[in-house]
């Protein structure tokens, strides 16, 4: 490998994508909070499974509002994926206006969840599937809450005019989370949302 | 950053246990996090996750604890195993035997210690199938770690062993090893683990693997780099002492143990009647341990004589082939003037092995002088791909650090306003620390316009 480096020819300066540490980062931030996902699901399963209880205790879950919440999400996944190519194609406006719609939407989802939270009977300390739907949904929530204030300060940064079709890396990077954010959800939401309609026959 | 040329297949064993070993903990410390935090959760909120009253589940802290645990012994001694399969060649005189399958054997090793958890739970109860699929796995890991240790023993075998102190440490390690390693495969099958259980023999296999395979490569390591670290060797003759006392005092201290769990002592008791027939093995152990501190004490009465008073060293004082040795002892603040290229896994020893026609170049490479700047080289060919600018010094990080430790200070203290305070501030910090700036050059690279920096 070594005699096949050439040393005569200058090498490009800068960072983006993948060669950007920041990057790397987030896949291994992304890779343990993904884990925590994981242990927290688990966690849910163990549980449900050695349970003796009512499970969910309220009977199967409506799917309406948390399905309609889901789309929200995604869609604003898109969104601040839209805002990253706008970006690239010169388009700093669209690309502002997309990453705000994107952080509208995320703002109704927490919205949404909050209206759920309150409609449900039981809280994290009534029963053992409550404690588990709260830290759930509510650890869920908080990386939604991050996520948010990571899309405000790129909207601010976009603003304030710091990137360009060649310099986005913060942009890229910061999608990536907001992007997993969503992933993790998906799972999240087929656990507690659509796997009841599969070992309960309804009550 | 690794130095161009250095693919990887040319790390030193030791990066890749390092590298399996992060790697690992990124996937396993969450689960140990999250039983913190349950627990955290049902005392203060009063959920039932643990609580057996209300259907929570106390095996579950066992779960989590051990999907931890488990990985985390292999993360603790992965990179002390790569100290020996680095170290222990240069006092052989020959590279290691096997590289590739080391390298492979690490991985597989970590691999397979995400799915041996259970074996810690052998007597919780659990289903029969759930026991026999975690005793196979258990009993399986072996077989990388046995390449490993045949792969040492050939070293020594094939090499041409030169025996001081560093070599004593690194070979009596694959002797402690063999003897944990074998301990941990009797234990591995369920009905030998329902009856050790509990039992001393587990403190003397845990005593083994914890400081058998990690303590003696450390220690062994640490008379290995000194010279480097402070550019003064060791004394030999204390070091030898060392070693022997160390190493006697361990076996004396440790071995009887196994006796004393077949002889069916248990565990985590700190008193027992007199005619339980436990006595003499414990006196021997007690003894042994003494002796044990004994050779501690002389390993650190060494590093204190040695600062003050050691020989001077050289930059290579074992002749030894990897990078770390090119520099001076002690190295200066910016380790190499050029980077290096790299064209084999033994980049001071080409000559000698001449292997192929190709040579590392020590003397002649890439300059980086224009700021703060590091070289990327693609993940596996270590091929250099671009020049990367690096941040100046910031007070941010510091602040995070500390704002977030607050943030735990008032959850402690139940300070909910001071709390919620400290986490906004652990946020401003990070929003500092990652505000974009132009002379970090984030930007695709356009080889058009931006010629590069680096200089042949």
């Amino acid at each position: 490998m070594a005699e096949t480096i050439r040393l005569d020819q200058a090498l490009p300066v800068g960072s983006e994508g993948r060669r950007s540490g920041g990057w790397w980062g987030m896949l291994a931030l992304i890779a343990t909070e993904g884990s925590l996902f994981g242990y927290l699901l688990f966690t849910y399963f163990y549980l449900a499974s050695q349970s003796e209880q009512r499970w969910p205790p309220e009977g199967l879950p409506t799917l309406f509002m948390p399905g309609v919440n889901t789309l929200i999400l995604l869609t604003s996944s898109v969104f601040v994926w839209v805002s990253e190519r706008c970006i690239q194609l010169r388009q700093l406006y669209w690309s502002l206006a997309s990453m705000a719609l994107a952080i509208i939407l995320g703002v109704c989802f927490v919205v949404i969840q909050l209206n759920e939270w309150s409609k449900k009977s039981y809280d994290m300390a009534s029963n053992l599937y409550g404690s588990l739907y709260f830290t759930i949904t509510g650890f869920h929530m908080l990386h939604v809450v991050i996520g948010l204030v990571v899309l405000i300060s790129l909207l601010l940064w976009i603003a304030l005019g710091y990137f360009d079709h060649r310099r986005y890396a913060a942009v890229t990077i910061g999608g990536l989370y907001w992007h997993f954010v969503d992933v993790v959800w998906l799972f999240v939401f087929t656990t507690l949302y659509l796997l009841p309609y599969l070992y309960q026959d309804g009550i | 950053m690794r130095a161009p040329g250095m693919s990887i297949g040319r790390v030193p064993i030791l990066v890749w246990g390092t590298l399996t070993a992060s790697v690992a903990n990124v996937f396993a410390v969450p689960s140990v996090s999250l039983a913190f935090f349950l627990l955290w959760l049902d005392r203060q909120t009063g959920t039932h996750f643990f609580d057996v009253l209300n259907g929570g589940k106390p095996l579950l802290w066992q779960h989590l604890f051990w999907m931890f645990g488990h990985p985390w012994v292999y993360a603790v001694v992965l990179p002390a195993m790569g100290i020996v399969s680095d170290a222990l060649p240069t006092f052989c005189r020959r590279p290691l035997v096997g590289y590739s399958a080391v390298a492979l054997s690490t991985m597989a090793t970590m691999l397979l210690g995400f799915g041996v958890w259970i074996h810690h739970m052998f007597a919780a109860g659990l289903p029969t199938l759930a026991l026999s699929f975690f005793g196979a796995t258990s009993l399986v890991i072996s077989i990388p770690s046995g390449v490993a240790v045949f792969a040492w023993i050939a070293t020594i075998w094939l090499g041409r062993p030169v025996i001081n102190t560093p070599f004593l440490f690194f070979s009596g390690f694959v002797i402690l090893f063999v003897i944990g390693g074998f301990s941990g495969v009797m234990t591995a099958a369920v009905p030998l683990d329902l009856q050790l259980n509990e039992t001393y023999f587990i403190v003397a296999h845990l005593h083994y693997v914890l400081l058998g395979i990690n303590v003696f490569p450390v220690v062994g390591g640490i008379y290995y780099w000194f010279p480097k670290f402070f550019g003064r060797m060791m004394n030999e003759r204390l070091g030898k002492w060392s070693f022997w006392v160390m190493f006697i005092g361990f076996n004396v201290g440790f071995f009887p143990m196994h006796v004393a769990g077949l002889l069916g002592m248990p565990r985590r008791i700190y008193t027992y009647a007199p005619h339980m027939g436990w006595s003499s093995v414990n006196m021997i152990t007690s003894v042994g341990s003494f002796v044990f501190a004994a050779g501690i004490l002389i390993f650190l009465v060494n590093v204190l004589v040695s600062l003050k008073r050691g020989v001077l060293a050289t930059a290579n004082p074992w002749d030894a082939p990897t990078l770390e040795w090119a520099v001076p002892s002690p190295p200066p603040a910016y380790n190499f003037a050029v980077i290096p290229f790299i064209a084999s896994r033994h980049p001071l020893w080409e000559d000698r092995l001449n292997e192929s026609e190709s040579r590392s170049s020590l003397e002649r490479g890439y300059l980086l002088m224009e700021g703060r700047e590091t070289i990327g080289t693609t993940p596996l060919d270590g091929i250099p791909d671009i020049i990367l600018k690096m941040p100046e010094d910031s007070y941010s990080p510091f602040f995070l650090g500390l704002f977030s430790s607050l943030v735990f200070v008032g959850l402690l203290l139940h300070w909910r306003d001071f709390t919620v305070l400290m986490a906004v501030a652990s946020s401003l910090s990070l929003m500092a620390w990652m505000w974009p700036r132009k002379s970090l050059v984030q930007r695709v690279p356009d080889t058009e316009y931006d010629k590069g920096v680096a200089h042949g």
